[in-house]
């Protein structure tokens, strides 16, 4: 058995542990607040400019010359995936819920023989992945630097994809990330942002009888870019609320289970202490009687 | 005189929310273009350029890089990424934007519509007399 000394020490150490994880939870749970204003406030802008493209999309007759970004290159070979992560870790299963995700999609993409290529956004979706897949990953990028989300660093994503997708290097382009939708629940998001699929409400007829200056292509064709970047930036600002959400929770978790930890050790030390004391009593005691 | 509704949004927030547009003048890719109640739905996007926005009682300038406008329902919607009020900036700041559109356009491989839109964000801020 573990000596009273032993024990203390352990006790000690499990009580600093608690500090920190509570004052991780702190800290989570106040830039969650923020990231989920952040991600709220964002959500006019995405949703509107999804608005604005479908009634554009619906406006389109020739659907041959319409933007590839919309309708994509017509094949289906070479696949990006863009795999949005967090830059630290200790945040429960934020990461590799999303690691899980992006590599049951890699599987299905290299068992149907199709090409793949990577690239990941925050450091730790590149240790991940790295073990598995290091010669898909072709660019890893990771704003470190930057304190929240913000459209720059978005923008800067955006038009790499783009700047790929120009120069042909791929057909097909699918972003990962968490879905924020209370701190106990992310959801793992898969999306296809090239081509861009409507088809789910492209019956809805538009009510409005727009007028386009300059023509429906022309817009379509500034707007689409546009839209990739606001797509990346939206699933920035979810990341950015999910990944303090779970944080949130899982260092809650840590703080619970060390003190449930510290009432054991602290039981089980005054057992101890206890028992050693009752062994000395019945020394003395029998020393007594044997006299 | 008759009123509309303006929105004018940015990613990271709801910019501007009026509902008490007069006339809005923003620069639309293929010249100015003026707004008033019952403008009939349009889609069209941006230029560098000044949305010259009359309310009831005040009247306020933004300069904006790029952008999108709707107009529907007599809401206007002006969706963009970088806006900021005219009052708000200062020389340097300027000076900074327009020596990094500069430096853009002496890139050899640079797309015509970039440079025009280089060359009219130079035009635009150069022309605002800012001290």
């Amino acid at each position: 058995m573990a000596s009273l000394d032993d024990l203390k020490k352990r006790i000690s150490s499990v009580k600093s542990t608690q500090k920190i994880t509570k004052a991780m939870k702190m800290v989570a749970a106040a830039k969650l607040r923020k990231a989920q204003e952040n991600a709220e406030r964002g959500r006019p802008y995405s949703k509107k400019m999804s608005n604005i493209i479908l009634n554009l999309s619906n406006g389109i007759t020739d659907a041959e010359n319409a933007p590839k970004l919309l309708t994509g290159t017509g094949q289906d070979k070479v696949h990006l995936c863009i795999v949005m992560t967090a830059d630290r870790g200790l945040c429960g299963g934020f990461n590799s819920n999303i690691i899980k995700k992006a590599k049951a999609f890699f599987h299905k993409i290299s068992k149907s023989g199709k090409e793949l290529k990577i690239i990941t956004v925050g450091s730790k979706g590149y240790d991940q992945l790295k073990r598995l897949y290091k010669s898909k990953i072709i660019e890893r990028i990771s704003f470190k630097e930057s304190k929240n989300a913000n459209f720059f660093d978005a923008d800067k994503v955006g038009k790499i994809i783009i700047d790929k997708f120009e120069k042909k290097e791929f057909d097909v382009c699918t972003i990962f990330y968490n879905q924020f939708k209370n701190v106990i629940t992310q959801i793992p998001q898969e999306q296809q942002i090239i081509p861009l699929i409507t088809n789910e409400e492209k019956d809805k007829p538009s009510e409005e009888n727009y007028e386009f200056e300059p023509d429906e292509d022309e817009i379509l064709a500034n707007l689409l870019p546009k839209n990739i970047s606001t797509q990346i930036f939206k699933a920035m600002l979810e990341n950015s609320a999910s990944e303090q959400g779970s944080r949130m929770s899982a260092m809650d978790n840590a703080t619970r289970n060390a003190g449930e930890m510290v009432d054991k050790l602290t039981i089980k030390y005054n057992r101890s202490r206890q028992a050693a004391i009752t062994k000395e009593l019945i020394e003395i005691i029998s020393g007594a009687e044997s006299l | 005189m008759e009123q509309f509704n303006l929105e004018i949004i940015s990613p990271e927030k709801s910019f501007l929310i009026k509902n008490d547009a007069l006339e809005v003048v923003v620069p639309a890719i293929e010249g100015y273009m003026g707004i008033l109640k019952d403008h009939t739905p349009i889609i069209s996007f941006l230029k560098p350029g000044i949305i010259d926005v009359k309310l009831n009682n005040e009247s306020l300038n933004f300069y904006v890089d790029d952008g999108v406008v709707e107009f529907k329902n007599n809401t206007l919607s002006i969706l963009t990424s970088n806006i900021f009020d005219i009052k708000d900036i200062n020389k340097n700041n300027v000076d900074i934007i327009i020596k990094d559109a500069e430096e853009e356009l002496k890139k050899e491989n640079i797309k015509d519509q970039d440079r025009f839109i280089l060359e009219k964000k130079i035009e635009v801020l150069n022309s605002l007399n800012i001290n």
